[in-house]
């Protein structure tokens, strides 16, 4: 007898649900976020399909506003994977030059929530895996594995399928779309633990180090590209910090941290008394907000 | 609020390394929460959450904001409010789904299935449980056990799980009274007795006060036992027990990364397996030895019951998704028919007789309930007959699949003997089953082998058989027609039998109304008489609305290829209640008759019929002609 520890039961039920949206699937795609979450996620498929590269393609639904740092990992993580990486910019977004520092909240709404509705419609997927966690957030938490969407992408929370046992019901009605999180039941701390032990590789700015930072908002923002606009009174000051969690930079607050190992990141993670999403502006306008921009098509 | 707090270690601080590496070795144990939100369920968890240090300051400042704003708990923190989800749930005062929580402790992580306790939500409560090693039942210690403690003890024992915790809350209320906490514990154990719970683990308790949750409370001495989150840190895991039964894993996936490569992917539902060892893939049966257990981080030296593996074989033997790698020598049991508890999950209710899509481990086949024997009312637990099972029953039926699967006792093995049932127009999960045993006429009783056979019925009459299926509306002209193409073909020296309401429903259908169940039993009946009569050689007719396309799919599948002749007559509803041979049509608009296809009950037209007849086109004399030219060419 020899019973299976937490990452590793975490760990056999991911791959589970990878091999299963397989197996069903017509047209599976991974939205691949850059982040630490999707870092996982690729790591898990790759585990999955071994020694066969993960039989589906990468999707990056970019705004053009990611940190730099973000590109030059997705392009090696892809590679690296085998995988078809595709990257879709929302062309109305692009035309109208959307940025977040003119257009608010407008912004996430057109690059992201559209142009994933748009990039899913273009190329006809119609499954997506996608890195969120139910312990991200309290609506999350009722979030089905396998998650459908309306033929208009939206999420209507009191019309999803009972999931039992390790039974996914992956049938879908004419014109549905299904969402699945693979690591739905992962915690920041199983993310963290795992990325650790298995020696995935993340974006650099996880780790503490000097950037150029101007606080605004109450957030300390990263002057990532010459694209910031500078305010009255603003002032681009060198600081030790890292990010807890990555978007476009403009919206990403970053702490003030020396963690620069991963255990580090972990002491510092279980010694905070904040939540991961507090440092992204979206979630911050009312309580249910989150939810709100899932019924939408958001992920 | 002055409990330990779990996860501030000072090894967090003082060696993170070796807080790592303790935490690598940490287990998962999944449980459920029963009980209302009376019974203080959600403050519970949410104290558990709390006490674990699991939630952040600003959750925690939101949450003291929402306390004073909505919460039940005056100016305290209200910490139901933390596991309350979705707004439109908030704004109900309930939770109505199922929610999963994360907390951890230095022995184990845990996730937390919360269901709310109400009757229409026997759904959510198995959908929970379905994934539980433990439930928790609360019990309010004013008022001791109440027909819902009844209900998900019952519903809990039913989907498995076998360590139950009896959390007796509100200690606080009762003045921690021993005799209190005692005398409901006696009342629980003539219950579990009675419908056959073992050995259940009961704390006294307050969630509100945080009374014996992460440590034994000073204000209950007289109680010996564990705290709640001690019992669950120590409690045995199922997947213990898995590992202990014979090898088995349903395959997922074949890898094919090139020609040399041919690996099997899947979970191993049960046992071990290491290199060497004698398999034998079912339904097949065909046995091969395991050559390598292949994985990412190289390959392994054995494997056991929960892992994701990919297994290669040393034969070169049929083996796909939905098959069975299982030990050789102790293999699972195959079979088509099986007797099963299901728990009907959708508004449209079970009916006997409809063909659904039935997902077991990694098969989908096409299943029919083909005896509901009782319902289970999860009140009384009394069984109770039924026809039909709506959502939320539980009842006891046969199932007869379109073949034979490898399977287990869902109590031997739950991976391999739980399912869902798929509704095969809406693709919804409309119900979840767990299989009892097979019955033994699958696989011990053959087919009586028939000397004289369909064939030589058939060649004696020199026809080929066939049963042309006439649907329409009522008053569409179907019996009208078929009378005329029956005709045609005696006349042209072919052995027929014409079924049509008159002659069934007086006699064989006398039983049946018109409700949709009695509807589909009526079709299915017709369907099995069509076809005796077409092995008897006939060709045989049928004129009935039939207005369901799943049991039309049904009949069609009962005969070989190319037998059943789908003939629409399709007439316009307008047209059809014009026309109103026998007044039907104006009784049902008058709500004299009820359930009446076109008017409140649906007609779902054939997508492709063999034979499509446009009666506002043609009379009934040329639509005769047009079926039987293309019978006899």
């Amino acid at each position: 007898m020899k019973t299976l520890t937490h990452l590793e039961q975490l760990e056999s039920e991911s791959i589970h649900i990878l091999r299963e949206v397989v197996a069903e699937a017509e047209t599976p795609v991974m939205l691949y976020s850059i982040g630490k979450d999707s870092a996982v996620m690729l790591h898990l498929a790759r585990k999955a399909f071994y020694p066969s590269p993960p039989p589906f393609p990468l999707l990056h639904v970019d705004t053009t506003w990611k940190f730099q740092d973000m590109y030059r990992l997705r392009d090696r993580a892809a590679r690296e994977a085998g995988m078809e990486l595709i990257v879709y910019r929302n062309p109305e977004a692009l035309a109208r030059g959307i940025n977040p520092f003119d257009h608010g909240a407008l912004h996430t709404d057109i690059w992201k929530t559209e142009g994933l509705k748009q990039a899913l419609d273009l190329h006809g997927f119609d499954v997506a895996f996608g890195g969120a966690r139910r312990d991200e957030e309290k609506s999350r938490a009722k979030e089905r594995i396998f998650s459908f969407r309306s033929a208009n992408h939206r999420w209507d929370p009191k019309n999803q399928r009972p999931e039992l046992w390790k039974l996914y019901n992956a049938r879908k009605a004419k014109g549905e779309s299904i969402r699945v999180f693979p690591i739905s039941n992962w915690t920041e701390l199983d993310i963290w633990q795992y990325i650790h032990l298995e020696g995935i590789e993340i974006v650099p700015l996880y780790f503490s180090a000097p950037r150029p930072t101007v606080v605004r908002d109450g957030l300390i923002l990263m002057v990532d590209d010459e694209r910031f606009p500078l305010q009255a009174g603003e002032e681009v000051i060198p600081r030790s910090i890292r990010f807890r969690t990555l978007g476009c930079y403009p919206l990403t607050g970053a702490v003030e941290s020396t963690a620069s190992t991963l255990p580090e990141i972990i002491q510092e993670m279980l010694l905070t008394t904040t939540s991961e999403r507090q440092g992204r502006a979206i979630d911050h306008d009312q309580s249910a907000s989150m939810e709100k921009k899932k019924q939408e098509g958001y992920f | 609020m002055n409990d330990p707090i779990y996860q501030t270690d000072d090894l967090i601080a003082q060696d993170i390394d070796a807080y790592l590496d303790r935490h690598r070795h940490k287990t998962m144990l999944r449980f459920i929460t029963c009980g209302s939100v009376d019974d203080g369920k959600s403050t519970l968890i949410g104290r558990l959450l709390y006490d674990s240090k699991l939630i952040f300051e600003d959750h925690l400042a939101a949450l003291e904001a929402d306390s004073k704003r909505v919460g039940t708990q005056g100016q305290e923190i209200d910490f139901a409010l933390l596991v309350d989800g979705l707004a439109a749930e908030r704004e109900q005062g309930i939770t109505i789904d199922v929610a999963y929580r994360f907390f951890a402790t230095e022995k184990r992580k845990f996730i937390v299935a919360d269901t709310p306790g109400h009757e229409q939500y026997t759904r959510n409560m198995v959908t929970g449980a379905s994934t539980a090693d433990l439930a928790v039942i609360l019990i309010d210690a004013r008022k001791g056990v109440l027909t819902q403690t009844r209900r998900h003890s019952y519903l809990a024992h039913l989907v498995g799980i076998r360590h139950l915790v009896l959390a007796i809350n509100k200690m606080d209320l009762v003045d921690y009274d021993q005799a209190v906490f005692e005398r409901i514990v006696a009342d629980y154990r003539h219950f579990a007795d009675r419908i056959g719970i073992g050995p259940f683990t009961a704390i006294p308790l307050s969630g509100l006060r945080g009374d014996n949750i992460t440590r034994r409370s000073d204000a209950m001495p007289w109680y010996a036992g564990p705290a709640l989150l001690e019992h669950l840190e120590t409690v045995n895991l199922d997947a213990d027990r898995m590992q202990e039964h014979p090898f088995r894993l349903a395959v997922q996936w074949v890898n094919r990364p090139n020609l040399d490569f041919r690996g099997f992917s899947g979970q191993i539902a049960s046992g071990w397996v290491r290199p060497g060892d004698a398999v034998r893939v079912l339904p097949g049966g065909q046995t091969s030895t395991v050559t390598r257990i292949v994985t990412f981080d190289g390959d392994l030296d054995e494997a056991r019951a929960g892992q994701s593996v990919t297994l290669t074989l040393a034969d070169e033997i049929d083996c796909s998704r939905g098959q069975v790698i299982a030990r050789a020598d102790q293999p699972p049991e195959v079979a088509d028919q099986f007797e099963t508890t299901l728990v009907w999950m959708a508004g449209e209710p079970m009916l006997p007789g409809r063909p659904y899509l039935l997902k077991l481990a990694t098969n989908v086949v096409t299943a029919t309930v083909t005896d509901l024997k009782y319902q289970i009312n999860v009140n009384t637990l009394t069984h109770e007959a039924a026809k039909t099972l709506g959502l939320n029953g539980i009842g006891v039926c046969n199932l007869s699949l379109d073949r034979a699967l490898p399977f287990e006792p869902y109590t031997d093995n739950p991976d391999l003997g739980g399912f869902v049932l798929i509704d095969r127009l809406t693709s919804a999960t409309v119900g979840a089953g767990m299989i009892h045993f097979a019955l033994r006429r699958s696989h011990n009783i053959h087919w009586q082998a028939i000397e004289v056979n369909r064939a030589a019925h058939a060649a004696l009459k020199h026809q080929q058989p066939r049963l042309l299926w006439f649907t329409g509306l009522s008053g569409s002209g179907k019996s009208t027609i078929a009378n005329l193409v029956e005709k045609k073909l005696h006349a042209l020296g072919r052995h027929t039998f014409l079924l049509d309401g008159d002659n069934v429903r007086h006699g064989l259908n006398r039983d049946l109304g018109f409700t949709e169940a009695d509807r589909v039993e009526n079709i299915r009946r017709v369907g099995e008489v069509a076809r005796l009569m077409t092995d008897a050689g006939l060709i045989v007719l049928t004129a009935f609305i039939s207005p369901f396309r799943s049991e039309r799919r049904m009949v069609r599948q009962l005969l070989p290829d190319g037998e059943f002749i789908e003939i629409f007559i399709d007439t316009p509803l307008e047209v059809a209640e014009a026309r109103d041979p026998k007044g039907l049509y104006r009784k049902a608009r008058a709500g004299m008759l009820k359930n009446f296809t076109g008017i409140d009950s649906p007609y779902e037209a054939p997508e492709e019929p063999e034979i499509r007849i446009d009666t506002t086109r043609l009379s009934a004399e040329e639509a005769a002609e047009i079926i039987v030219q293309a019978m006899t060419t």
